[in-house]
């Protein structure tokens, strides 16, 4: 079995704890989006003896609430201490606060108002190719988050200019914090929409799967003249029955007894991954 | 008669970076004429972006392309980058300490009677109250140009705001007192301060004459760097006047004669007078007709200036 699909459980659990510890978080989202960054971190040019080098590949955390999958992420790559995260998170004075902060190693911009992070990361693909590089520029938003305006501003602009270093990725729950995507602000056929602005679209079935989100991102890796766009369907809350699918999990803090359950749940599904 | 707007010594200014430093790039949302800088996108293609009728975007990419080592300068009219594109400033610029100028141009009542969707007199305000922010409004072509000089090599993010026509000299073209961040002092006198940014500071020139004629000595202030204000420079201008009178095109809210007031109330306690726009859309008109009306000329000012000397 893929061992990115098991440590995603791993990281799971650390997620989970850096929420308890700091007393809340976006844990249905953290949740669905851990294998598409968890797979992006597995494949970018980053490390952290190299934060500034300009051939590096950016990573934009567009839907900046889901930041303690960013920090599971980032710490797993070395770029952050997990203990350090886990004890300062969220507590007065801290800099690790409930969105991505730029003065913290590894993270590119600050995020956490929705919409921002495809316009920036257009500005980056730019940049690198006044530059003549070659590096890619990556930015997960949620779906809730395309209901946003400036989302399409910075379509059309990266289909305008045929951005082929730009990969978007959506990380489709079909949940927000009110309830489903389509009864808040339906988005109807999203891989129409995002081929109309001149994109390339590419569809995963499970987002949750490590494999079909690697053969997504060779796709766009491959593609020349056009910005490409991964619409992984993941589950929200993925990793334990409690929180699967329910809106209701989009920022909520379990309680002791919910904590239990969950980490026995991931510890169950990690080991029958490793079984498999 | 001058006839060169500012924005058009700003384009120039571009154009002599541009040529020297190819990590400065231009940003345009539809806006290369208005702002003047069409000749910069024709001689600079490859450092020149034009994003279309897209405030936020334009706003978010610059600061995308400052975080990979750019110097944008994203232009596009007063009224729609500063509140348009509020958050965007706020996060993708000041917030992640990118390097972005945020031109607005056009500014105040620049735009005249197409009314207040095109008028920008919450600018000052809203860029003013953001940390990391700052905000200037040169007054003349030569002192444009000594701020832009500077602009073009600093790392940290700013507003600035230009008007849209061309505006008489304030200042001589080879004798021209700059100092990054310090107010510029017109003139020095006894009895009252005046205060200008913008536009504004020729008025309050010319008022400093006029006064000067009816026996009152006033002393005037071209606080071009309405953020971060110079506090030194004002409270030493401010030392042993029995008034202190602000001018500015904008909201009487939020503005340059807020910030002064602030800083006069806390360290020399003496009247402040603030003139600005009024708290409505404003009368229809030319700019110049909008300041006549509301005496924001070196002439209303004077009066408003004598009236509040004798009271």
């Amino acid at each position: 079995m893929n061992a990115l699909a098991i440590k995603a459980y791993d990281l799971r659990r650390d997620v989970v704890d850096i929420i308890m510890a700091g007393g809340g978080g976006h844990i249905g989202g953290d949740m669905s989006s851990m294998e598409i960054m968890l797979t992006l971190y597995s494949r970018m040019n980053v490390a952290p003896d190299r934060q500034k080098d300009p051939d590096r590949d950016r990573f934009v955390l567009s839907k900046g609430h889901c930041v303690e999958t960013l920090y599971a992420v980032l710490a797993d790559k070395g770029f952050l201490d997990l203990e350090e995260v886990k004890a300062k998170f969220s507590r007065f004075g801290s800099e690790y606060i409930g969105h991505p902060h730029n003065t913290l190693p590894g993270i590119e911009m600050n995020s956490g108002s929705l919409g921002h992070g495809l316009s920036v990361s257009v500005g980056m693909a730019l940049a690198g190719r006044m530059d003549q590089r070659r590096y890619r520029v990556y930015t997960l938003m949620g779906d809730g988050e395309l209901a946003e305006g400036s989302v399409w501003e910075g379509a059309m602009a990266a289909g305008h200019y045929k951005l082929d270093t730009l990969c978007a990725v959506i990380d489709r729950n079909r949940l927000q914090i009110s309830g489903s995507t389509e009864d808040v602000m339906a988005h109807h056929d999203l891989h129409a929409r995002f081929a109309s602005f001149d994109w390339h679209v590419i569809d995963v079935k499970d987002g949750n799967d490590v494999e079909q989100l690697n053969a997504a991102f060779d796709e766009a890796e491959a593609v020349k003249g056009k910005p490409s766009v991964v619409i992984a369907n993941t589950v929200k809350g993925k990793g334990a029955s409690i929180m699967e699918n329910k809106a209701s999990w989009h920022h909520h803090l379990p309680t002791p007894e919910e904590y239990g359950i969950i980490c026995r749940e991931l510890q169950e599904r990690k080991e029958a991954l490793c079984r498999e | 008669m001058n006839k060169i707007p500012n924005r058009a010594v700003m384009c120039e200014v571009l154009k002599e970076a541009a040529a020297r430093d190819r990590n400065l790039v231009v940003l345009c949302s539809d806006s290369r004429g208005s702002a003047s800088l069409t000749s910069f996108a024709e001689a600079f293609p490859a450092q020149f972006v034009e994003v279309g009728i897209a405030e936020q975007n334009l706003v978010s990419i610059a600061a995308g392309l400052a975080s990979c080592g750019k110097r944008a300068f994203a232009a596009s009219p007063a009224s729609f980058i500063t509140t348009r594109s509020y958050e965007q400033c706020k996060v993708d610029c000041a917030y992640s300490n990118t390097n972005v100028k945020l031109i607005g141009i056009s500014g105040g009542v620049s735009y005249g009677a197409l009314g207040m969707t095109h008028h920008s007199a919450q600018d000052i305000a809203a860029m003013s109250a953001i940390p990391g922010m700052r905000v200037y409004l040169p007054s003349d072509r030569h002192q444009t140009r000594k701020l832009f000089e500077c602009l073009v090599r600093d790392e940290g993010t700013a507003y600035i705001r230009l008007g849209r026509n061309p505006v008489e000299d304030v200042y001589e073209e080879n004798a021209v007192p700059f100092e990054m961040d310090r107010a510029t002092v017109l003139s020095e006198g006894t009895d009252v301060l005046l205060v200008g940014c913008g536009e504004m500071v020729k008025p309050v020139q010319e008022a400093v004459g006029l006064l000067r004629e009816q026996g009152l000595s006033a002393g005037a202030l071209d606080m071009y760097c309405v953020k971060p204000l110079d506090r030194e420079g004002l409270l030493k201008a401010a030392e042993g006047k029995k008034l202190v009178v602000t001018v500015e095109e904008h909201a009487p809210y939020g503005g340059l004669g807020a910030m002064v007031a602030q800083v006069i109330s806390a360290c020399d306690p003496k009247r402040v007078i603030n003139l600005a726009l009024p708290d409505t859309p404003v009368i229809t008109g030319t700019s110049r007709e909008v300041f006549e009306y509301y005496g924001l000329t070196g002439e209303g000012i004077a009066k408003t200036v004598l009236r509040a000397w004798k009271e």
